[in-house]
C-alpha cells in the first residue's frame, strides 16, 4: 500500500508541480539542440541558403539583407527568418495543386505553362491599379511601387 | 591478438571516470585478462592512489614517452591481481608534456602483450583528452544522470562519433529513489538524451568513497554489492548478453511501477 | 565594499558605458575578482560560483559570474540561465559585441549577472592577457566578480586565474580531490592566500570514519576554512530545476552558502561552521528511510 505513495505520478497529482527530472530531461533537451546548432555552422549555412532559394522562387530577395536567427525560449528554440521583399515573382511556382511532390511546378501535359501565356499575351497598356493582364490578383493594389506587368 | 584499447572518458570531471577504470581492470583481471591501466591524467594524476599504488611510482608515463626507461621499468604490478598493471600519470607536468603521436605509439607498444589496455582520461575536450583518445580505439563514456554531466558527456560522444570511436555508456550514481520520486532522470531518459548504448549502471553507494580513500578497489571484497555490478560489466564488455538487473525487492506493486535497474 | 585601493591599472581599451542596466559605481573602486578553483574536476565549482554569487547578489552586492570553461559551459545551466544566453565571452573578448550586451541578468536578482562560456569554441581562443583585461572591464562594474574555473591545470586554469585577486579552493572530502586542490593551491601566485570550501560532507560517514573530516582535509591544505557545505540529494534537484538553493530562503543549504557570502563581505567573522547532523530529512529522505529506500 505504502509503494504506492512512492509513484511519481501520484506526487504530481497531490502536489501539482512538475517533477524535477521532468524539468531537467525538457531543458536538456533544449540546451543540447542549441548546443548542437552552435557547433554545427555549415549545417545552419546550408540552411539558411536553401531557405532563401526556396523564398526567392516566390519573391525577389536580398540574400545579403536576410538574416536567419536561432531564438532560444522558455519551452522551445524557434528559428526566425527575417528576409526583406522586394518584389512578387511573375514566374514563381503554380499553385499547389499543379505541384509534383517535390514542389517543382509541374505542367499538366499538353499544356504549355501558365506563364508563358501569360507572357505571350499583348498589353499595350498597364491596368491602372498595376494587376496583371490575366486578371488575377497576386496582392491588393498599390502593394508594389512597380507594377507587376507582363 | 592486439589488446583492445578502451578510453574511459567523461567530459565532466568527478562523475566516476577513475573508479570505474580501477574497478573494470580489476573485474577484467579477475577473470584471468592481462590487464594493464593507463593514467593520462599528467599533473592531476590519481588512477595510482584509487588502486593504491602510489606508494609504489618510480617511473611514469611521461618518462618512458621521453625514453628516459624502460616500458616495463615502469609498469607497476599490482600485488592483488596477477595480470594486472598500472602505468602511472606524471605529476609534476602537465598534460603538454606528451603528443597523440607518443600515446598512440605508446598503447600500441602496451597492446602487444596485453588483453586490454583502459585509459583513463582527464575531464575535459582538450588536449589531455586529445592524448587519452588517440590511443584507443573504443570509448567507455560515463556519466551521471545529472544535467551538466549529460551535456559534457554529448560533447563528447560528438567527439569521439567525429573520430569513428565506438562508445559504450556507463551510468554512475544512479539513485534509485530519487528517479521513482521523479527527481531524477532515468536511465532511459540519459540513453536516449545521448543516442548510446548502456553497457552498465551503477547505482551511487556510500562506501565508494572508503575504498577509494584507502585505495582498495571494491572488487576485492565480494560483499560490496557494486563488485557483482563492475564484475557483470566486465562480462558485458567482453561480449556476454546480460541484461540488468532488478535489484530491488519484488512486491505486489512492482508491475504498476518502472523498477529501477543496475548492473 | 572593498576596494582595491592603490592597485591603479595600466590604461587599456574600454568599452563606453552604455545606458544599460549595469552601472558602474561612482568611484573608481575596483571590485574583488575571486577564482573558484579546485583542480579535481566534479567537486562543486559550478555550484559553488553560482550560489555564492547568488548569496552575495542577496546581501546587496553588485556581482557578476564570469564562466570560464570555455567549450564545456555549464554555469547557465546551473542558474538555469541557459536559454537567455545570446552572446558569450569570446564575442566580448573578441569585440563582436559590448560586453553590457553579453551580460545576462539573473531571473531572481537585480544584482546578479552572468557572463557565459562559448560552446562551441575552445580554450586554447582565448589568451591569458584577454582574460586579465575582460576581468578589469568587469571589475569596475562589479563589487564581486567570481569565475568559474575549469578542471585541471592547463590553460584553462590559467586563464581563469588570470585577472583574479583570490582564490576560493573548493574541495571534497576525498583524497583525490585532496591532492588536486593541494597541487593547484602550489600553482597560484604566493602572495595570494586562498580559502576553502569543502562540500559534500556526509557526517554520518565521517562519524562512522568512512570519509575524510574537515579537519583531515585542512591538516594537508591548511587553509582559512570559508564554510562547509553538507552532500545532500536538494543540490541535484536544484540543479535540474536550474533554482541555486542560496535563493530559498528555506534552504538549509542555501543558508550554508549565506553565511559563506557573510563571511566573504567580512560582515560575518565567526569561524565557519561544520555541520554534524544530517540533514533532519526532507520529505523524499524520510519516505525512503521509512521504506527502506537507499541502503
Amino acid at each position: 500500500m505504502f509503494e504506492f505513495f512512492k509513484n511519481t505520478e501520484f506526487f504530481k497529482t497531490l502536489f501539482g508541480r512538475e517533477s524535477s527530472g521532468a524539468t531537467a530531461r525538457e531543458r536538456l533537451r533544449l540546451v543540447l539542440l542549441s548546443d548542437h546548432l552552435a557547433l554545427a555552422p555549415d549545417v545552419i549555412d546550408a540552411l539558411k541558403a536553401e531557405l532563401l532559394e526556396v523564398i526567392a522562387r516566390y519573391v525577389d530577395i536580398d540574400p545579403e539583407m536576410a538574416e536567419v536567427t536561432f531564438e532560444q525560449r522558455e519551452r522551445e528554440l524557434a528559428m526566425l527568418a527575417s528576409v526583406p521583399i522586394k518584389s512578387v515573382r511573375k514566374d514563381r511556382p503554380s499553385a499547389p495543386a499543379q505541384r509534383t511532390a517535390n514542389g517543382r511546378a509541374h505542367a499538366p501535359p499538353n499544356q504549355p505553362p501558365r506563364r508563358r501565356r501569360r507572357r505571350r499575351r499583348p498589353s499595350p497598356t498597364a491596368p491602372p491599379n498595376g494587376a496583371p493582364p490575366d486578371g488575377t490578383l497576386l496582392a491588393p493594389p498599390g502593394t508594389f511601387e512597380n507594377s507587376a506587368q507582363a | 591478438m592486439s589488446a583492445r584499447r578502451i578510453v574511459v572518458t567523461s567530459g565532466k570531471g568527478g562523475v566516476g571516470k577513475t573508479t570505474t577504470t580501477a574497478n573494470l581492470g580489476a573485474a577484467l583481471a579477475k577473470k584471468g585478462r592481462r590487464v594493464v591501466l593507463v593514467d593520462t591524467d599528467i599533473g592531476l594524476r590519481n588512477l595510482d592512489l584509487v588502486m593504491g599504488v602510489e606508494k609504489r611510482i618510480v617511473f611514469d608515463l611521461v618518462e618512458v614517452v621521453e625514453g628516459r626507461c624502460q616500458l616495463r621499468q615502469a609498469l607497476i604490478r599490482d600485488k592483488r591481481f596477477e595480470s594486472l598493471k598500472i602505468l602511472a600519470a606524471a605529476q609534476t607536468r602537465d598534460k603538454t608534456a606528451v603528443s597523440e603521436e607518443q600515446m598512440d605509439k605508446l598503447m600500441g607498444e602496451l597492446a602487444k602483450s596485453n588483453d586490454y589496455v583502459i585509459i583513463d582520461c582527464p575531464a575535459g575536450i582538450e588536449h589531455g583528452f586529445r592524448n587519452a583518445v588517440a590511443g584507443a580505439r573504443e570509448a567507455i563514456v560515463v556519466t551521471t544522470p545529472e544535467v551538466s554531466a549529460i551535456r559534457d558527456a554529448d560533447r563528447v560522444v560528438g567527439k569521439l562519433r567525429e573520430r569513428e570511436i565506438p562508445l559504450q555508456l556507463i551510468i554512475n550514481r544512479v539513485r534509485p529513489e530519487m528517479v521513482k520520486a521523479g527527481e531524477m532522470m532515468s536511465i532511459e531518459d540519459v540513453g536516449e538524451i545521448l543516442g548510446a548504448d548502456i553497457l552498465g549502471v551503477i547505482p551511487d553507494d556510500e562506501g565508494v568513497i572508503d575504498t577509494t580513500n584507502r585505495g582498495e578497489p571494491l572488487v576485492l571484497d565480494q560483499t560490496q554489492k557494486l563488485a557483482a555490478i563492475y564484475g557483470r560489466i566486465a562480462r558485458r564488455l567482453e561480449g556476454e548478453d546480460l541484461p540488468l538487473t532488478d535489484l530491488d525487492p519484488p512486491s505486489v506493486f512492482s508491475k504498476f511501477f518502472t523498477m529501477w535497474k543496475a548492473g | 565594499m572593498n576596494v582595491e585601493g592603490t592597485d591603479l591599472m595600466h590604461a587599456f581599451e574600454e568599452a563606453p558605458l552604455e545606458a544599460a542596466s549595469v552601472e558602474a559605481p561612482a568611484a573608481v573602486a575596483l571590485g574583488r575578482a575571486i577564482v573558484i578553483t579546485s583542480g579535481k574536476g566534479g567537486v562543486g565549482k559550478t555550484t559553488t560560483t553560482a550560489n555564492v554569487g547568488a548569496a552575495l547578489a542577496a546581501l546587496g552586492k553588485r556581482v557578476v559570474l564570469v564562466d570560464a570553461d570555455i567549450g564545456l559551459r555549464n554555469l547557465d545551466l546551473v542558474l538555469g540561465l541557459e536559454n537567455r544566453v545570446r552572446y558569450h565571452l569570446l564575442d566580448v573578448i573578441e569585440g563582436n559585441v559590448e560586453l553590457d550586451e553579453a551580460l545576462i541578468r539573473d531571473k531572481r536578482s537585480a544584482n546578479l549577472y552572468l557572463l557565459a562560456a562559448a560552446q562551441a569554441r575552445e580554450k586554447e581562443d582565448v589568451d591569458v592577457d584577454e582574460m586579465q583585461r575582460l576581468i578589469e572591464q568587469l571589475r569596475e562594474r562589479f563589487e564581486y566578480v567570481l569565475i568559474d574555473c575549469p578542471a585541471g591545470i592547463e590553460l584553462g586554469f590559467r586563464n581563469a586565474v588570470a585577472g583574479a585577486q583570490h582564490a576560493i579552493i573548493v574541495c571534497t572530502p576525498e583524497v583525490s580531490a585532496v591532492r588536486d586542490a593541494d597541487r593547484v593551491v602550489g600553482l597560484l601566485p604566493n602572495d595570494w592566500s586562498p580559502e576553502l570550501i569543502v562540500n559534500r560532507l556526509r557526517p554520518a560517514l565521517v562519524r562512522k570514519g568512512k570519509m575524510l573530516s574537515v579537519d583531515d582535509v585542512n591538516a594537508i591544505l591548511r587553509l582559512p576554512l570559508l564554510g562547509v557545505i553538507p552532500d545532500e540529494p536538494a543540490v541535484i534537484v536544484a540543479t535540474n530545476k536550474g533554482e541555486p538553493p542560496a535563493f530559498d530562503p528555506n534552504s538549509r543549504l542555501g543558508a550554508a552558502y549565506r553565511a559563506i557570502a557573510a563571511r566573504i563581505t567580512g560582515d560575518e567573522t565567526a569561524p565557519a561552521e561544520v555541520p554534524t547532523e544530517p540533514e533532519g530529512g526532507g520529505f523524499l529522505s524520510k519516505l525512503g528511510a521509512l521504506f527502506g529506500g537507499r541502503s
